[in-house]
């Protein structure tokens, strides 16, 4: 359908990010094709060793599924989502799709194994997150294509995660957030991925900091080390948000935080890692 | 009452419960949900504040959950049950939650009350006994300007407290 109506046709999901651009005149599509009526395109499940979510999948489905529990930092990332409100619309398939810079589920997934289904006319694929975001607002979909599903695989026994994001206020986007995922043998860490959200036109990885981190015992002097080498890795912009000095540092504190949170549940503890508001 | 509420060249017919009342309209595809209730319908109690996913002055509830009215088109809500602040009262008796309102002053000038109080129907339907950390997470998507809050927090409790004992 979205074939027949030409490029200035776009697809409607959830909208929570999609009708507050058409607002502001950023996006102006000449054809909305809305796919809240399609039914079996929200759903959760686990099958061979990853959680699967349909695409239409709100977020406080998620924020509600005892399966997805399963991952830990998709309940942070589900549950910190701006508000009440939007979590009821807002669709996982739709925010990889949307790829805002500032959406928080690119960010979260990126430090897990995610692979994005996709369907179009010439049918079906499957692409990793890393590949399927490609810069601000854009994804390796093609036009006539969309998300259907979104694939995580469950992390090894001895792993954790955190996503935790500073937040003005609850409804706005971060000012910055920062997930990590950790794989640990006791206090040594076998192998870590960090990444960094609304610093840069993408979430961005912070290898020198996963570096900073692998095969090392992880103790102050250690998670400082991997901190600062994500104020390096980040590439903010000053904004109304804040300067990109304040953006830098709250950087550093915010994977500081997320590793300890993380390590801490590697370890088996049951943490919860809320979100931090001015 | 306007039964067509359309300007543009294309006109969509729709079919919304509101507050238990069928609603049959015509309206372009492009008409957000709020413009809908308060035009098509004629029910202004549910007010637009920001009109930018902010305030949460919008806030319904679309089968049982709530939405900000002003992210939302009429045509996606066809088909479904919306609750309105007008929806909330049953045979000119206020509800509970509109009376615990009223009880602990927790309004001010009112323009985010009845947002606020749609999310609250929301949060007692599913956890009747919140915390405060409960309620503030339930209405983080509620901006309010005059009351700093802690009498909605009161109001929530109490309303709570009533519907329990109802």
């Amino acid at each position: 359908m979205l074939g027949q109506l030409g490029e200035g046709a776009k697809f409607l999901a959830g909208g929570q990010s999609l009708i507050p651009l058409l607002k502001l005149r950023f996006a102006n599509p000449e054809h909305l094709v809305d796919l809240n009526f399609i039914p079996g395109t929200s759903f959760i499940k686990e099958d061979s060793g990853a959680l699967h979510f349909g695409a239409m999948t709100r977020h406080a489905e998620i924020e509600h599924s005892a399966l997805a529990r399963k991952i830990p930092v998709l309940y942070d990332c589900a549950a910190g989502i701006a508000d009440v409100q939007v979590r009821n619309r807002g669709t996982i398939g739709g925010s990889l799709a949307e790829a805002d810079p500032s959406g928080d589920w690119a960010n979260a997934l990126i430090t897990l194994d995610t692979t994005v289904h996709c369907l179009g006319r010439s049918g079906s694929r499957t692409i990793h997150l890393s590949d399927f975001i490609k810069d601000a607002y854009t994804t390796a979909l093609a036009h006539d294509e969309l998300v259907t599903e979104v694939e995580v695989k469950i992390p090894p026994q001895g792993s954790g995660g955190a996503y935790v994001a500073f937040k003005r206020s609850a409804p706005v986007y971060p000012s910055a957030s920062a997930a990590v995922q950790l794989a640990m043998a006791g206090d040594v860490c076998q192998d870590a991925a960090i990444a960094l959200g609304c610093v840069g036109l993408t979430a961005i990885r912070a290898t020198e900091a996963e570096t900073a981190l692998r095969g090392k015992t992880l103790n102050d002097k250690t998670i400082a080390a991997a901190a600062e080498a994500a104020r390096a890795a980040a590439d903010p912009q000053s904004d109304m948000r804040g300067s990109a000095e304040y953006k830098r540092q709250l950087v550093v504190a915010l994977v500081k935080r997320a590793i300890q949170i993380a390590m801490r549940r590697a370890g088996g503890e049951q943490i919860e890692g809320a979100h931090l508001y001015a | 009452m306007p039964e067509t509420a359309t300007v543009g060249k294309i006109a969509v017919n729709i079919n919304i419960n509101v507050n238990g009342k069928p609603y049959s309209r015509q309206v372009e595809p492009r008409m957000l949900l709020v413009e809908f209730l308060r035009e098509a319908c004629d029910l202004t109690g549910t007010h637009v504040g920001c009109d930018t996913t902010y305030c949460g002055a919008c806030t319904v509830l679309m089968n049982g959950l709530a939405v900000k009215s002003c992210t939302m088109f009429a045509v996606q809500a066809d088909g479904a049950e919306i609750t309105t602040v007008e929806g909330l009262e049953k045979d000119g008796k206020l509800h509970p939650i509109q009376q615990a309102f009223g009880d602990s002053y927790g309004l001010q000038c009112g323009y985010c009350t009845p947002g606020l109080m749609l999310s609250t129907q929301q949060l007692l339907a599913e956890n009747p006994e919140p915390s405060e950390k409960e309620i503030r997470k339930a209405i983080a998507g509620n901006t309010c300007r005059c009351t700093g809050y802690m009498n909605i927090f009161k109001a929530i409790e109490l309303a709570g407290r009533n519907m329990k004992g109802a």
